[in-house]
């Protein structure tokens, strides 16, 4: 199977600050908002770069939304930054009203989503805004997995009309797709080919799952790796041709499995063609403090936990 | 006929649309809305620079944002009165397939509207931001923006108010409808909120008040005074004081019709204190 190396650990967020500095450098349009967390987005050198394009709103959330929408109106492309709980839940009614009825081009960057944000606990770790986030009608929702993959990210979401949410974590993960990828919304990558089981990632679970695929290999089960980076609109024909030739699925995802990517597939598979599905989601819970290793293991998301769930599928066939 | 004159039989006209148009369908909020029939008139006819057709980026122009989405039917009225969509239309104001949906949306492409309202407290934010991209823009025309005075119990409100001023978003003017009035009753019953205008200086706000809120003259010479305030440092607002329901007579001096529509016999009333002037559509 192809082996990915990884190039060194590096934090999703600090790939979507690279972008968006780039961005500031080549699309004029660009502007950028931040509720108190420029550090923890990554957003300063964009502030040093283009104070005049950038604005810092201070605690509210809800404020920013709705300045965003307003930016939109006079041509700017506005990117927000904050966690990805005070992203979502905090002013859902912000986003559903003034960005995705409305049909703004925002773009809602979040970081420290899922439970990997750590220490801080449950109050900031948000497992359930995929979820809210893919309910919302023309709303895209992407997820990446690396370092590489976020930058790309953010280069490709402003060249898209449309209001985005874009998700990203706080810790140091593996950082193993090429650089300089060309970014696709709406189109999954394909990472190992494989005959016995379909692995389906989204986010920090994906460099879990090519840890699994390659213990599943050692011990003579082959595994089908692919990267869904972008949820909604979801690449049902990668996820169907795939499952025609293993036959079984399973999902992974850092979020509830509740309104997750899992469900999103599901739904395809239901519709088109029934297959045995297994889920590593969280399970219907808040998270909790800890290191990003240890919740990663209580909660059920790490390869172990994909190594399971395809020897589970597999028997299901 | 003399300008203000014309200003008065156009707000005739918008009062019997917004009368007729409620009672068609038997649904909206015709309180507001004759309660700011005067103001939006005054707005689009006389005080707003603005380009005869509709353009989402309003670059070049004056804008305007409603907030309280609710009064939709003085809003549809007056934008179809300044020609952005055919009178006619407003015939089919909440109706199934409609652009006139009981709040204002941009889903439809209804041309005049830029942004969604009805969940209330956000647009004075909308608002900003479209202030700050005119700026960026070098762009000097201003935003309008139009708020219920029950509205700001919402704290977006307050953040936006807070961030307006830090930021000296100075080419807005944001007007609050005092009528004194939400659906629950008196807003000094429901939720009272003391001294707005004190709440806006202390927020760092330029207030102007307009006492007459139902009268065109007075409200030209205080958005002419607002707008005179403009590009010195602090975001604009005005109070505006108005009387829910004005302009009939029974529709006055309660918050019964927030959101109610009159049967037959009240609209034949209504209609009969508002004779119409530029035609029904």
């Amino acid at each position: 199977m192809k082996i990915y190396e990884n190039t060194g650990n590096k934090d999703t967020r600090s790939g979507f600050g690279a972008g968006l500095t780039e961005l500031g450098q080549t699309n004029e349009n660009v502007v950028a908002l931040c509720a108190d967390l420029i550090g923890s987005l990554k957003m300063d050198a964009f502030k040093a770069n283009h104070p005049e394009r950038f604005y810092q709103v201070g605690i509210a959330e809800a404020n920013m939304i709705g300045i965003a929408a307003g930016l939109t109106i006079g041509g700017k492309i506005p990117f927000t930054g904050t966690f990805a709980n005070f992203s979502t839940g905090r002013v859902y009614d912000q986003i559903r009203q003034s960005v995705a009825y409305s049909g703004k081009n925002v773009k809602i960057c979040a970081s420290h989503a899922g439970i990997t944000l750590g220490e801080d606990g449950a109050t900031h770790q948000i497992l359930e805004d995929i979820g809210l986030m893919k309910m919302l009608p023309g709303m895209t929702v992407i997820n990446t997995c690396d370092y590489n993959q976020t930058k790309a990210a953010t280069l490709a979401v402003a060249d898209h009309n449309g209001p985005v949410y874009l998700r990203f974590g706080r810790p140091k993960v593996a950082n193993f797709t090429t650089e300089n990828q060309k970014f696709e919304i709406g189109k999954a990558v394909n990472l190992t080919e494989g005959n016995d089981v379909t692995i389906v990632a989204t986010g920090h679970l994906v460099w879990e799952a090519l840890e699994a695929a390659k213990v599943l290999n050692e011990e003579g089960i082959s595994a089908e790796v692919i990267n869904i980076h972008t949820i909604k609109p979801l690449d049902s024909t990668a996820i169907l041709e795939s499952v025609s030739k293993t036959g079984c699925i399973v999902t992974a995802e850092e979020h509830n499995y509740l309104g997750g990517l899992g469900e999103s597939i599901s739904r395809v598979l239901a519709k088109n063609k029934p297959t045995p599905q297994e889920f590593v989601a969280t399970n219907d819970t808040f998270g909790e403090s800890g290191t990003p290793a240890q919740l990663m293991d209580k909660y059920g998301l790490s390869s172990k936990a994909i190594i399971q769930a395809s020897k589970k599928v597999i028997s299901r066939k | 006929m003399s300008n203000i004159k014309k200003l008065q039989d156009l707000t005739t006209q918008v009062r019997r649309d917004i009368l007729r148009m409620v009672h068609k369908v038997n649904s909206g909020h015709p309180g507001g809305s004759l309660g700011c029939a005067e103001f939006f008139v005054a707005l689009y006819e006389e005080i707003m620079d603005r380009k005869d057709h509709f353009e989402m980026d309003g670059i070049g122009e004056d804008l305007f944002f409603l907030s309280n989405g609710h009064i939709s039917p003085v809003y549809y009225s007056v934008l179809a009165r300044s020609g952005y969509f055919s009178v006619d239309e407003l015939n089919t104001f909440r109706l199934i397939n409609s652009r006139l949906q009981g709040h204002p949306t941009t889903h439809e492409g209804l041309e005049g509207i830029r942004i969604a309202s009805g969940s209330l407290g956000q647009g004075m934010s909308v608002a900003i931001g479209a202030a700050q991209a005119k700026k960026l823009n070098n762009d000097s025309h201003l935003i309008y923006s139009l708020h219920g005075d029950g509205e700001l119990q919402e704290g977006q409100n307050w953040e936006a108010i807070m961030y307006a001023s830090a930021k000296k978003v100075d080419n807005i003017i944001s007007t609050i409808d005092l009528n004194g009035k939400q659906i629950d009753g008196a807003t000094d019953d429901v939720l009272p909120m003391g001294s707005i205008k004190q709440k806006f200086e202390a927020f760092g706000w330029t207030v102007v008040e307009i006492e007459e809120g139902n009268n065109i003259e007075g409200i030209l010479e205080g958005m002419a005074e607002a707008k005179s305030r403009t590009g010195k440092g602090q975001p604009v607002c005005i109070l505006l004081k108005t009387e829910m329901g004005n302009g009939v007579d029974f529709m006055m001096h309660t918050h019964a019709w927030h959101g109610k529509a009159p049967n037959d016999e009240q609209l034949e009333i209504a209609l009969k204190q508002n004779a119409e002037t530029l035609g029904d559509y």
